[in-house]
């Protein structure tokens, strides 16, 4: 801010200039235009405009978004960005996580988990940019060495669970399929599949079993939760039978921090690292979360910005414990602006766990192909921490000290021993009290469940030999 | 779901655990219907079980109560002195309590304090401000206002109660910090980011390094059970709140517990069992721990931060040492954040008890 005096800047300190007319806009002196410096292109069209503009604080250019939109009028950074700048900024964040954590490697074949919400539409948005950046390249390289990563869509359609009008709910996959088919080239396919397709074929009405499942939990937080590892099920099993590599949530910061408060009201202190990290590899299909890093409001804002079509109708109403902390992080939220962040700050802080990296994929490859391009950071192996169990509801990692010991009778588990090898936090939320009803809630299970434990065990010490 | 089995019961049901009196009350902790001498025993054998398998004491320890003459504090010296008398624990019980210099506040909870000496036979230690540090709070806040003044309040009552318990030789100090303290400081730190108390606020025990180490063994005990036990068993105890403290309104996050304790009870224990075990590697770095220059008080700073508070004061600087005056200091980020008023409507618990 040296030059503050009216003429002694003629040109070359051209970034002091125009700071000093922000900040002189931003504090209303704009009645003061000697004090201007007159010089400057920019400085000279910022007075052109309405009183409070502001310019975007990277490139210095155009207006801030928040004097174009009173919109985008808060009180955080966000809305000091262009509308470029921000574009620019947000999808910056989405690449650096995915090229920093080798999320996605040119041989994938990903699969967004798109729910129809804001956070998911983003980042089908991202993956798709990103897609369309790689098959540039692509076609742009001579040797054509490094494959173009596929890309598919998948809705999982919970109208057993729900209670959305049918016509309403078809309307909405409708509206899902336009977006998608909007979205090319490259051309991505929109699997739409029902929750109850985890249950295996030959049973009579998955969508009753299904029901029966849900119902047979009392408490409501519980039962939300138990839907929502269903779907993770649901997730693994597409992407298992139509050949995906990946999974991609639209996991954002404000989201993290809600999942923060949530695990440690019910519990889960343990296992919480383990679900918020750019990569969770403790399934057959590791999930990854590259919008970890964004806040909801800023996909909002996008959403917005770049008229991307989301579709309400299911949108999630929260109950119970579940409820109670989305209004509770709003509150803080309002209080506060960066509360989220630190919320979510606090929790990156807590160690992560060894399936939180991307396991070394076998075909040597695709490894040398994408070695070329992959940088890797925060991987740090620790090989020391003896391997995992996990619950056989949530899959959440079992600290040792909680795990009762049991020995297998006959190879065959009575309820109570499968009971033991779930968490405190679904023993108590999820599980049914009564000893006699928890055999008919286990054989509600899908098959899966155990097929899918079993695999952790087996690719942990996978996982180890490889090493 | 629980509240609904109960709610199916007959009215004038029988206590759930002896099935023979008639329940007197809900246990808040389980929503258990049962009757009040059921309730009395398994609140204490409770805090009994929590003293034994954590190995609070041992035997023939001298053991001071941190007393503010609040419920907490009060309940824990009945409890504790009925305790030691009925297993044996071999303990040499005191009141250690800490004179603010507040009027119309800590001299009324004083003389509550006096009258637990008599009812429960426990000698009884004051320790005060005004001999301590020449100020009483009442001074400190006609110099300072009513802005700032729980920061001097809370650094130097953490002193004082450590000069109490030198004074009258104990070997440990235990406090009145119930389960719901516990799991709002679990919840603050996350909400502030702060990692390095997140994982050592949920410790039973702290101060194992120091001369006097202190213990909580409410940590598990409700407050709502501790206010249903003092009242049913008539204890005498003082519950206003302080005088210097505006907001007496319990912030976000006490409110945020009392909400998920009326969903799901467990949810306060739950909250303390995540705070146990979130996995925050060891090698945090520690302040590294000396002595103040000026008055030999363990401090990570040259001085510690009563006698950096007390400096100004005598100065006439009373802003000194709060906020980030001292640039060495590592909290200062923490400290522009509460002058910004943030971190300060998010704090709860209320001045005046024995908090540190």
């Amino acid at each position: 801010m040296s030059c503050n005096s009216q003429n002694c800047c003629q040109s070359g300190c051209y970034k002091d200039t125009i700071l000093d007319d922000r900040e002189e806009v931003s504090l209303a002196l704009t009645n003061a235009p000697n004090e201007m410096p007159f010089n400057s292109v920019s400085a000279g069209s910022g007075r052109n405009h309405p009183e409070n503009s502001v310019l975007c604080v990277k490139c210095k250019l155009n207006e801030s978004m928040a004097s174009t939109s009173a919109e985008y009028n808060t009180d955080s950074d966000i809305s000091r960005f262009c509308g470029n700048c921000f574009r620019s900024n947000l999808y910056g964040k989405f690449r650096l996580a995915v090229s920093s954590n080798a999320l996605i490697s040119p041989s994938d074949n990903v699969l967004v988990a798109f729910s129809g919400g804001t956070s998911s539409r983003v980042a089908l948005q991202f993956v798709h940019e990103m897609q369309l950046k790689a098959l540039k390249n692509f076609e742009a390289s001579r040797d054509r060495s490094l494959p173009v990563f596929g890309v598919g869509v998948v809705f999982i359609d919970e109208r057993s669970s729900l209670a959305v009008p049918t016509l309403e709910f078809d309307k909405a996959i409708e509206d899902m399929k336009l977006i998608v088919s909007n979205i090319a080239p490259p051309a991505k396919k929109l699997h739409v599949v029902p929750t109850e397709d985890i249950f295996p074929l030959d049973s009579i009405d998955g969508r009753e079993r299904f029901k029966e499942l849900v119902d047979a939990v009392h408490d409501d937080t519980g039962r939300e939760d138990l839907v929502k590892y269903l779907r993770m099920l649901s997730l693994q099993k597409v992407a298992q039978d139509y050949g995906y590599s990946k999974i991609v949530l639209g996991t954002c910061t404000s989201r993290i921090a809600c999942h923060v408060l949530e695990a440690t009201v019910k519990g889960q202190g343990y296992s919480l690292a383990a679900d918020i990290q750019y990569v969770d590899a403790r399934w057959k299909i590791p999930v990854i979360l590259p919008l970890r890093d964004c806040l909801s409001q800023e996909l909002n804002i996008l959403c917005n910005l770049d008229s991307l079509k989301t579709i309400d109708a299911f949108k999630g109403h929260h109950s119970g414990i579940n409820a109670l902390i989305t209004s509770f992080v709003k509150l803080l939220q309002a209080e506060n602006p960066s509360r989220e962040s630190t919320i979510f700050r606090t929790a990156g802080k807590l160690t992560p766990f060894r399936f939180n990296r991307m396991p070394e994929a076998d075909d040597l490859n695709s490894k040398l192909a994408t070695q070329r391009r992959q940088k890797k950071y925060n991987l740090k192996p620790n090989e020391s921490l003896p391997p995992e169990s996990f619950c056989r509801i949530c899959n959440a990692p079992l600290k040792l000290s909680d795990v009762k010991s049991c020995n297998l009778e006959n190879g065959t588990l009575s309820a109570e021993v499968i009971r033991d090898k779930c968490c405190m936090s679904c023993q108590f939320q999820v599980l049914p009290k009564d000893t006699s009803v928890l055999e008919q809630f286990f054989s509600l299970f899908p098959q899966q469940m155990e097929v899918q434990t079993e695999y952790n065990s087996s690719s942990e010490e996978r996982l180890q030999t490889l090493r | 779901m629980e509240g609904e089995a109960a709610a199916a019961k007959p009215k004038g049901r029988l206590c759930v655990i002896c099935n023979q009196k008639r329940a007197a009350l809900k246990r808040p902790k389980t929503l258990e219907q049962i009757c009040r001498e059921c309730f009395y025993a398994v609140f204490e054998e409770e805090i009994h079980r929590v003293i034994v398998d954590n190995q609070l004491f041992k035997p023939s320890e001298r053991v001071a109560i941190g007393a503010s003459g609040g419920k907490d504090s009060t309940v824990l010296a009945y409890v504790l002195s009925e305790l030691n008398r009925r297993h044996n624990y071999g303990l040499d019980l005191f009141l250690l309590s800490v004179d603010e210099g507040i009027t119309g506040y800590r001299d009324d909870s004083l003389e509550t304090v006096k009258r637990n000496e008599i009812q429960y036979g426990l000698p009884l230690k004051v320790v005060s401000y005004k001999e301590l540090y020449g100020w009483t709070m009442d001074e400190i806040v006609k110099l300072i206002g009513m802005k700032n003044n729980c920061t001097f309040c809370g650094v130097f009552r953490r002193q004082a109660l450590d000069r109490g318990a030198a004074l009258l030789k104990v070997d440990k100090l235990v406090t009145g910090h119930n389960a719901d303290d516990i799991a709002e400081t679990v919840l603050l730190n996350i909400l502030r980011g702060d990692i390095a108390r997140l994982s050592r606020c949920t410790s039973i025990t702290t101060g194992e390094d120091g001369p006097i180490p202190r213990c909580k063994p409410f940590k598990y005990t409700y407050e709502k059970e501790i206010v249903m036990y003092a009242y049913f068993k008539k204890l005498d105890y003082f519950s206003t709140e302080c005088i210097y403290s505006p907001n007496a309104y319990r912030g976000f996050a006490r409110e945020f517990i009392k909400d998920l304790e009326r969903i799901r009870p467990r949810a306060i224990l739950d909250i303390i069992k995540s705070g146990e075990d979130f996995r925050i590697s060891t090698s945090t770095k520690m302040p590294e721990q000396g002595n103040c220059e000026r008055c030999g008080y363990i401090s990570s700073q040259k001085w510690c931060k009563a006698c950096v508070l007390l400096e100004g004061l005598n100065r006439g600087l009373p802003k000194l040492g709060i906020g980030r005056t001292r640039g060495a200091n590592h909290e200062t980020s923490k400290s522009i954040k509460q002058r910004n008023g943030t971190t300060d409507s998010i704090q709860s618990k209320q001045c005046g008890s024995l908090d540190f």
